[in-house]
């Protein structure tokens, strides 16, 4: 392995031992990091030097190592999964990165994403969001009805499967000065609201995950467009837009 | 619940609440600012367009009362929902990059918006407070002081002082950065966002932003200038 134009790097990082710590950010070194080397590797390579010197390694989350999960949440230098634009952490490369430069490292900061041990957080709150309406009750069992029977204009269906590209990272709700959660159910209300089959239940959807949205305790929509940029999947306002009408038109038309 | 409390308690309500209002003050304001203008044009007409919103009981009392509701309702439900935002993260990041990816204006409405607070207050000491003691308190309805119309010369009075002026043109400077993002963010707040009209928006709301507090700078500025 060559040592010539391998990467040193200072990074801060939020060390924390489970959800009642305070915790705190620790400083440590690495170097040699091959500019090939995705961040996650990077991370691996870190974790691997602290069990070395018989330390915790960081806890992070993380599965598919290619973008598609949504688990692998660090805000890295002050942006959520980085600086790169619609990618996730373990899509970005060490290239992005200078010599000699300090990395910080944080959690998803948020009241309704509680910490539960350093890098990792309880995104379990959008799990409850989809519960309450992020579903189409139709029985699929044994006698679904072929596709193409149900004629979609061409652009609903573009906009529906764009909406429903979200991974469910919650790197909104990170970016997000408020913490507000609105791209991420914005996507999922208008994922299923411009298909014929989500239309049934859309009043009652919008209303219901709205709800859960606010009792878990995220944030006011400021309009800060935060979100739209950070987001690894370029999910667009578009929808918080839509979401904003089909949740006022709900309420002056449905029945609660 | 009632569904209108349902509603309004909501995020997606109170925002709505929240845009309605800010429409019916950038409304106001542009009325505000055509009144305004007169004055660089014509005393004459500017003294009886003051006169006539000054006294006519249409404006007194049913638009008035609810430009006061408008007013302050818009900080009140500003104040709720800058806490409420808050309070949603209570760990802060110790790195924080928001201009990577949104302006200074949208994520610091709150102090823009506490500026133009305070410059309501000073408003108010200036011209209504005194209006209201001369008309409601005194009980002169005339409008005239020794025959002539007071309004024009009471303007041009408070615009002597160059520390007044200079907190006015500060004022508007922080109004406009208000309205850059308010603007097109209210119609966002309403759902009425699509791409054949978006665009057109987002122009005129930066059109609005410059120009109307620009337009109020330029009439401080002239009546301060012109009176020396
Ligand atoms: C009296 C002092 C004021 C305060 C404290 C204030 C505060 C605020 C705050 C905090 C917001 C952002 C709310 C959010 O996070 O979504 C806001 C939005 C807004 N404000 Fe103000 N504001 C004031 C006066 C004004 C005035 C005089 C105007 C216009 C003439 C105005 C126009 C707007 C607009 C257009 C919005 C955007 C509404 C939306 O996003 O839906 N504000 N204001
Ligand atoms: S909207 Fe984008 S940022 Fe938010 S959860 Fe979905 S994919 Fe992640
Ligand atoms: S690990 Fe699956 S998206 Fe990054």
């Amino acid at each position: 392995m060559s040592t010539t134009n391998g990467l040193n790097l200072t990074l801060k990082v939020w060390r924390q031992k489970n959800d009642k710590d305070k915790g705190q950010m620790e400083t440590y070194q690495v170097s040699d990091i091959s500019t090939d080397s995705s961040f996650l590797e990077m991370m691996d390579i870190l974790n691997e030097q602290l069990i070395n010197e018989g330390k915790d390694p960081v806890a992070f989350d993380h599965d598919c190592r290619e973008g598609i999960c949504g688990s692998c949440s660090m805000y890295i230098n002050g942006e959520a999964h980085g600086p790169g634009r619609e990618i996730t952490t373990c899509q970005l490369h060490m290239r992005e990165f200078k010599n000699g430069e300090t990395i910080y490292i944080e959690p998803w900061r948020a009241k309704a994403f509680p910490v539960i041990k350093d890098l990792v957080v309880d995104r379990s709150s959008f799990d409850r969001i989809m519960a309450s309406g992020g579903f189409v009750s139709v029985n699929t069992s044994g006698n679904t009805q072929d596709a193409n029977a149900i004629p979609i204009p061409k652009a609903d269906a573009d906009k529906a499967f764009d909406a429903a590209t979200c991974i469910g990272c919650g790197a909104c709700v990170a970016s997000c000065k408020n913490s507000s959660a609105m791209l991420f159910v914005s996507a999922k209300v208008s994922q299923f609201a411009l298909l014929p089959q989500g239309k049934v239940e859309a009043a009652e959807r919008v209303q219901n995950m709205v709800s859960q949205m606010d009792d878990e305790g995220f944030g006011n929509c400021s309009n800060t467009g935060a979100c739209e940029v950070e987001c690894p999947k370029g999910i667009s306002l578009d929808n918080i837009a839509r979401m904003n009408r089909e949740y006022l038109s709900a309420s002056v038309s449905a029945d609660k | 619940m009632s569904w209108v409390k349902q509603t309004f308690s909501s995020s997606i309500g109170r925002k709505f609440a929240m845009a309605l209002s800010a429409l019916f003050l950038l409304l106001f304001l542009l009325q505000h600012f055509a009144i305004n203008l007169l004055s660089v044009f014509s005393a004459d007409l500017f003294n009886e367009v003051s006169h006539f919103m000054g006294t006519n009981p249409l404006v007194q009392f049913a638009l008035q009362p609810v430009l006061i509701f408008g007013v302050v309702f818009h900080f009140v439900m500003g104040f709720v929902l800058e806490i409420k935002n808050r309070n949603a993260r209570e760990v802060k990041y110790a790195m924080n990059n928001g201009a990577a990816n949104s302006t200074w204006f949208s994520r610091n409405m709150i102090w823009s918006g506490l500026v133009i607070l305070g410059f309501i207050g000073l408003h108010f000491y200036d011209f209504w407070i005194p209006e209201i003691n001369v008309k409601y308190i005194q009980g002169d309805m005339s409008g005239m002081i020794n025959g002539e119309y007071r309004y024009y010369e009471e303007l041009v009075h408070k615009f002597h002082d160059p520390i007044r002026v200079g907190l006015y043109v500060l004022s508007f400077v922080f109004l406009a950065m208000h309205l850059k993002h308010g603007f097109q963010s209210a119609f966002q707040s309403a759902g009425a966002r699509h791409e054949k009209y978006t665009p057109g928006i987002k122009k005129l709301g930066g059109l609005y932003a410059i120009a109307i507090p620009a337009g109020f700078i330029f009439i401080a500025l002239y009546h301060h200038l012109t009176a020396i």
